[in-house]
């Protein structure tokens, strides 16, 4: 009983370090108005609004949505608050399109975002649970020992995580909305460039940025004018427990079990093969190769060799990240769905300078907590 | 759409302080109670959706530990809404409509003793106008009850009314072990105002507490569930946010919830409304077009104790153990967020399917 669901509208902010041009409700509605442009709506269209962001203390106001209940559009009609931790933006892509599988509504305004400039976001990171082991390090300080476990486990280059950061900022430099834009980057800049948490360097960090994404899903009868929808071929979300004896950090199970029904339900046997373009949550460099195999795109020990070959790359046969990817824009609420959004484009045709040739199927990805939560999506430009 | 109903409800006991539990562990009983009651295992549930609040303990990803709880493991399709966890059912019933999976988990905590709750509350007000003045859900209730009153919709003598209801039907309730003494009328209005016009029983005490339901659909209900809450109707919506941009003496985003809900197409024997103040009870109470010869909240509703984020749950499972015990054949459960009644939902449960 599941209906078709396809992305007919997609906006999203100029992403910077402060939007300090912009109120909250300003930084969302520039997204959601340009969504709504681009599926040819009005606010009035719109069924039900379902909002996604990170924890409430980056902007210090509990439950934002509620006073931007009129900002967004959503007086007089359903209104959903998902948080989901750092895979919230794709979380909320999910959500929403469940609205429109289901059946429950024709078309869907999904607004995800983050203002990060209203606080510290490295601080609120460390805020501990009462009477819990204090951790006092931020996302960089819990994901290192990680990273250099994968470097133990595969014997990767040490430079591997330096390709990557320098391969999506060059990306970003072809994609309007990024935030960091670095044209003189280079392998050197990167390598100099501060140790903050051994090994992740300064520049091998994402930013934090002001930022939203939004989405107008609709249902197959409702498409109007659009000529050009990303279709919905398939969802998975899967979520484990932080830590426990035995649990693998760095090839977490949900990931692999959620990977595995994505394409189990969209039909795809051979990942690197059937699909054209992915845009994966790389917070850190290094979360390129480890998420090549958790996903399938490359064997056990051997992600690494996809980016030192240039396979990642923009003209490689499997291209990671082709707007600049998190690396590049973090508005960490908003940073998954932007994932989701930028697959729908490239399949779209409607990605501009860092449009993969004849992309038909793109994968969008997101993780969060201690890579435990896991959110994925397939879009292709043909209905399923 | 496809037939979901409640097959199970859980609480915690709302407790003004339960200092001896953290989330977890006030949440892993009520999980296993709720599974355990219909036979069922984590590994029946095809969708785990809860929801919590990070402003009450003060950290980022709160709900993220409550995952141990659950046993997670092997993972499971999860999610969380930073809502009351009436909102997280309405996402396991969309998520049941598609077909593919027939049960889902929905739990939710609070534990408002780490904070003040009245606080915290300002901390959801447009940052720029209104937070800055700290007027907390007390203050702007006792604007709306002066309005309420001014209009003539409600007599202090009806809000005492409720309070004096609420405190009889918790009295010796499980579930609200603290419950205050009985009182009358008369004894009620002679006690002084905290927040003009409110006192001290227009005010749900603030509790710490959790809750669990487990929805099942189809033909599978009835095998787990002797006499399945089947959802014939359930609808949320929001209002404007800021109190002086409203008349406070209405409620359209309850009345249109329950209008979608279609609430008015046949009796209501029980309503559980989640009203933290008790002129609230009774504008919901007329929103939601309940006349004479509807129950309104026999369990002594979050007036009685008020679990922050699970209050709207509590409500949803409340009405709906009364279609399980046989009491009731038609109940509405109602849960309410932001200020002065800003978003509400309505859930209809029949129990003919």
């Amino acid at each position: 009983m599941s209906e078709l669901c396809a992305v007919t509208g997609v906006g999203q902010t100029h992403h910077d370090a402060e939007r300090s041009d912009l109120s909250m409700h300003g930084l969302v509605r520039e997204a959601a108005v340009r969504a709504l442009a681009d599926a040819g709506l009005e606010w009035k269209d719109i069924d039900a609004v379902v909002v996604g962001k990170a924890p409430d203390q980056f902007e210090g106001v509990m439950m934002p949505e509620l006073m931007m209940a009129d900002a967004l559009g959503a007086v007089g009609k359903p209104l959903l608050r998902v948080h989901t931790a750092g895979s919230v933006g794709g979380s909320t892509g999910l959500v929403a399109a469940k609205l429109v599988q289901g059946g429950v509504h024709k078309r869907v305004l999904v607004v995800a975002w983050e203002k990060q400039s209203e606080a510290d976001a490295s601080w609120v990171l460390m805020m501990k649970i009462p009477f819990a082991a204090p951790l006092v390090a931020g996302a960089g300080g819990y994901f290192a020992p990680y990273i250099r476990a994968y470097m133990e486990r595969s014997g990767a280059p040490k430079d591997t995580g330096i390709k990557v950061a320098v391969k999506d900022r060059l990306n970003a430099l072809k994609n309007p909305y990024a935030h960091l834009k670095m044209p003189d980057i280079t392998e050197e800049m990167v390598a100099d460039s501060l140790m903050l948490w051994d090994p992740i360097r300064y520049l091998e960090t994402c930013p934090s940025s002001d930022g939203a994404c939004a989405l107008v899903l609709t249902a197959e009868d409702a498409l109007g004018s659009c000529e050009k929808p990303a279709w919905v071929v398939s969802t998975a979300m899967r979520s484990e427990p932080t830590m426990f004896a035995g649990r693998d950090g760095v090839n977490p199970q949900a990931g692999i079990d959620c990977a595995a029904e994505l394409y189990r339900k969209g039909g795809i046997t051979d990942p690197r093969r059937d699909i054209d373009v992915a845009e994966i949550y790389v917070p850190f460099s290094w979360f390129e190769p480890m998420w090549m195999e958790n996903l399938g795109f490359a064997e056990q020990g051997e992600g690494w060799k996809m980016t030192m070959s240039g396979a990642t790359a923009l003209d490689g046969d499997m291209p990671i990240n082709a707007s600049g990817g998190v690396l590049s824009s973090n508005p960490i609420g908003a940073s998954g769905l932007l994932r989701f959004a930028e697959a729908a484009l490239q399949v779209r045709g409607m990605a501009g300078e860092h449009q993969v040739d004849g992309a038909k199927l793109a994968m969008g990805h997101a993780y969060g907590g201690g890579s435990q939560y896991f959110a994925m999506w397939l879009v292709s430009s043909d209905k399923p | 759409m496809r037939d979901v109903a409640v097959v199970s409800f859980a609480q915690a006991p709302n407790l003004r302080s339960d200092r001896e539990r953290n989330e977890v562990e006030i949440v892993m009983p009520v999980v296993r109670e709720a599974l355990d009651s219909v036979g069922l295992e984590q590994s029946d549930i095809g969708f785990t959706v809860s929801g919590s609040c990070d402003y009450l303990t003060g950290v980022p990803f709160s709900f993220v530990m409550a995952l141990d709880a659950v046993g997670a493991w092997p993972p499971i399709e999860e999610s969380h809404v930073e809502m009351d966890g009436a909102w997280a059912l309405y996402e396991a019933w969309v998520r049941l409509q598609h077909g593919d999976i027939d049960a889902a988990l929905i739990y939710s905590f609070g534990k408002t003793s780490l904070t003040d709750l009245d606080k915290v509350m300002s901390c959801q007000l447009d940052p720029y106008t209104l937070m800055p003045l700290w007027p907390g859900a007390i203050s702007l209730a006792g604007l709306q009850a002066s309005a309420m009153l001014a209009a003539g919709t409600v007599s202090e003598a009806d809000m005492a009314a409720v309070a004096s209801h609420s405190r009889e039907a918790a009295q010796g309730t499980p579930e609200i072990p603290e419950a205050e003494g009985p009182a009358d009328v008369d004894d009620l209005l002679s006690r002084p105002r905290v927040a003009h016009p409110l006192r001290e029983h227009d005010i749900a005490p603030a509790t710490d507490g959790a809750a669990a339901i487990v929805l099942v659909a189809g033909d599978r209900a009835a095998e787990v569930c002797d006499k399945p809450a089947w959802i014939s109707g359930i609808d949320h919506r929001v209002d404007t946010h800021a109190p002086g941009n409203r008349d406070l003496t209405t409620c359209p985003s309850a009345r249109m919830a329950g209008e979608r809900a279609d609430v008015g197409r046949s009796h209501i024997e029980v309503a559980e409304v989640y009203a933290p103040f008790s002129h609230q009870e009774l504008l919901l109470a007329s929103e939601l077009g309940l006349g004479d010869g509807v129950d309104v909240n026999p369990s002594g509703g979050a007036l009685a104790g008020h679990t922050f984020m699970v209050a709207g749950l509590a409500r949803i499972g409340e009405a709906a153990r009364r279609i399980h015990d046989g009491t009731a054949t038609r109940v509405l459960g109602h849960a309410t967020a932001g200020p002065c009644l800003q978003q509400n939902l309505v859930c209809v449960m029949e129990a003919a399917r």
